[in-house]
C-alpha cells in the first residue's frame, strides 16, 4: 500500500522538521522529492541523507518571483510534478491589539497566498496527467483559533476553505485536494516554548503528549497515494484529541 | 479550411469528444459542444501548446466559440 514509486513530490518547508519527515516518508515510498525551502544548508543535508531521487530547490516564499519560478523549477527537475505538499510556514505572534499590518500581511503571504501559487502552478502539468495530489499543512488553530495568532489561523483556516474550492473544480481530472491539521508537534517552532506553557498544553491534549513529525508525514503519505483517490476535500487532524472536529 | 482551424478542430474533437460536423463556426464550446467551464480552460491550454503562444487570461474569455479560437491564434501568430 501506499507506493509512490515513480511519482514525482514537491515538499516546500522541507528544511523544517515535519517538512523533512514528509519528504522522508514520501522519499521511502518510493517517490522523487523536490526539497524546497529558504536555507540551502538543511536541504543539502537531507538529500545527501536521502541519496538518489532528490532534489535541491531553495526558494524564498516571500519572494514573489521566485513563487512563481518554483513549479517551473520542479518540473524541469523532476520531469513534473505529481504531488505537492505545502508544509512551509511562517509564524509572526503578537496580541491582536498589537498587531501590525507587516506581522498580519508577511504571515498571510508566505502561507495563504504562495500556497495559492504553488497550487496554480502545479495545476496545468496534473490536468494533462488526469492525476495529482495536493496536500496543504494547515493548523488545529486554524479551526480553533488560539490568542496571540490571528494572522496564523486566519492563513491556516484560509488554506482550507482554499483547498475545499480547488478539490471542487478539479476532482473530475484525477486531482485530489486535501488539508492535514496537525495539533502540538514536537519541532524546534516547539521547542521554544517554556515548560510552563507546555505542560499547560499538553494539559489540553487527551493523548498527554505532543506529536511527532513522523504522525503528520503518515497523514501527507497516505493522502497522497492512489489508495487516497476518494479522499478530497477533506482536512486530516492529526493532534492527540486535542480538537475531535 | 485552413491549416489553424484544421488543427484547432482535431484539438477540440479528441478534448471533447464530439463529432467533428458539429465544430462549426459559431458552435460555442459550452452551450452547443457540451463543454464544462474546466474543459474551456484545457482547450486554451492545449492551443497554447500546439501553436508555441501564449492566450492571457483576459484574452481566454473572450473565445466562447470554435470561429473565436481560430480568429485569436491566427492574430497570435
Amino acid at each position: 500500500m501506499f507506493d509512490l514509486t515513480g511519482k514525482t513530490a514537491l515538499i516546500t518547508g522541507a528544511s523544517g522538521g515535519i517538512g523533512g519527515e514528509i519528504a522522508r516518508a514520501l522519499h521511502a515510498a518510493g517517490a522523487t522529492v523536490g526539497l524546497s525551502g529558504t536555507r540551502t544548508e538543511p536541504l543539502e543535508a537531507l538529500a545527501a541523507e536521502l541519496g538518489d531521487r532528490a532534489h535541491v530547490l531553495p526558494c524564498n516564499l516571500s519572494d514573489p518571483e521566485a513563487v512563481a519560478a518554483l513549479p517551473k523549477q520542479a518540473a524541469d527537475a523532476m520531469g513534473g510534478v505529481d504531488i505537492l505538499v505545502n508544509n512551509a510556514g511562517i509564524a509572526r505572534d503578537n496580541l491582536f491589539m498589537r498587531m501590525s499590518d507587516e506581522e498580519w500581511q508577511s504571515v498571510i503571504d508566505v502561507n495563504l497566498t504562495a500556497t495559492f501559487k504553488l497550487c496554480k502552478g502545479v495545476l496545468r502539468g496534473m490536468m494533462k496527467a488526469r492525476w495529482g495530489r495536493i496536500v496543504n499543512i494547515s493548523s488545529v488553530v486554524g479551526a480553533t483559533g488560539n490568542p496571540g495568532q490571528g494572522n496564523y489561523a486566519a492563513a491556516k483556516a484560509g488554506m482550507v476553505g482554499m483547498s475545499k474550492s480547488l478539490a471542487y473544480e478539479v476532482a473530475s481530472r484525477g486531482i485530489t485536494v486535501n488539508a492535514v491539521a496537525p495539533g502540538f508537534i514536537e519541532t524546534a517552532m516547539t521547542d521554544k516554548l517554556t515548560d510552563d506553557q507546555k505542560s499547560s498544553i499538553l494539559g489540553q491534549i487527551p493523548s498527554g503528549r505532543m506529536g511527532t513529525p513522523a504522525e503528520i508525514a503518515a497523514a501527507v503519505l497516505y493522502l497522497s497515494s492512489a489508495e487516497a483517490a476518494y479522499v478530497t476535500g477533506t482536512t486530516l487532524h492529526v493532534n492527540g484529541g486535542m480538537a475531535m472536529l | 479550411m485552413s491549416d489553424v482551424a484544421d488543427r484547432v478542430k482535431k484539438i477540440v474533437v479528441e478534448h471533447l469528444g464530439v463529432e467533428e460536423d458539429k465544430v462549426v463556426e459559431n458552435a460555442s464550446f459550452i452551450d452547443d459542444l457540451g463543454a464544462d467551464s474546466l474543459d474551456t480552460v484545457e482547450l486554451v491550454m492545449a492551443f497554447e501548446e500546439e501553436f508555441g503562444i501564449e492566450i492571457p487570461d483576459d484574452a481566454a474569455e473572450t473565445i466562447q466559440t470554435f470561429g473565436d479560437a481560430v480568429k485569436f491564434i491566427k492574430e497570435a501568430q
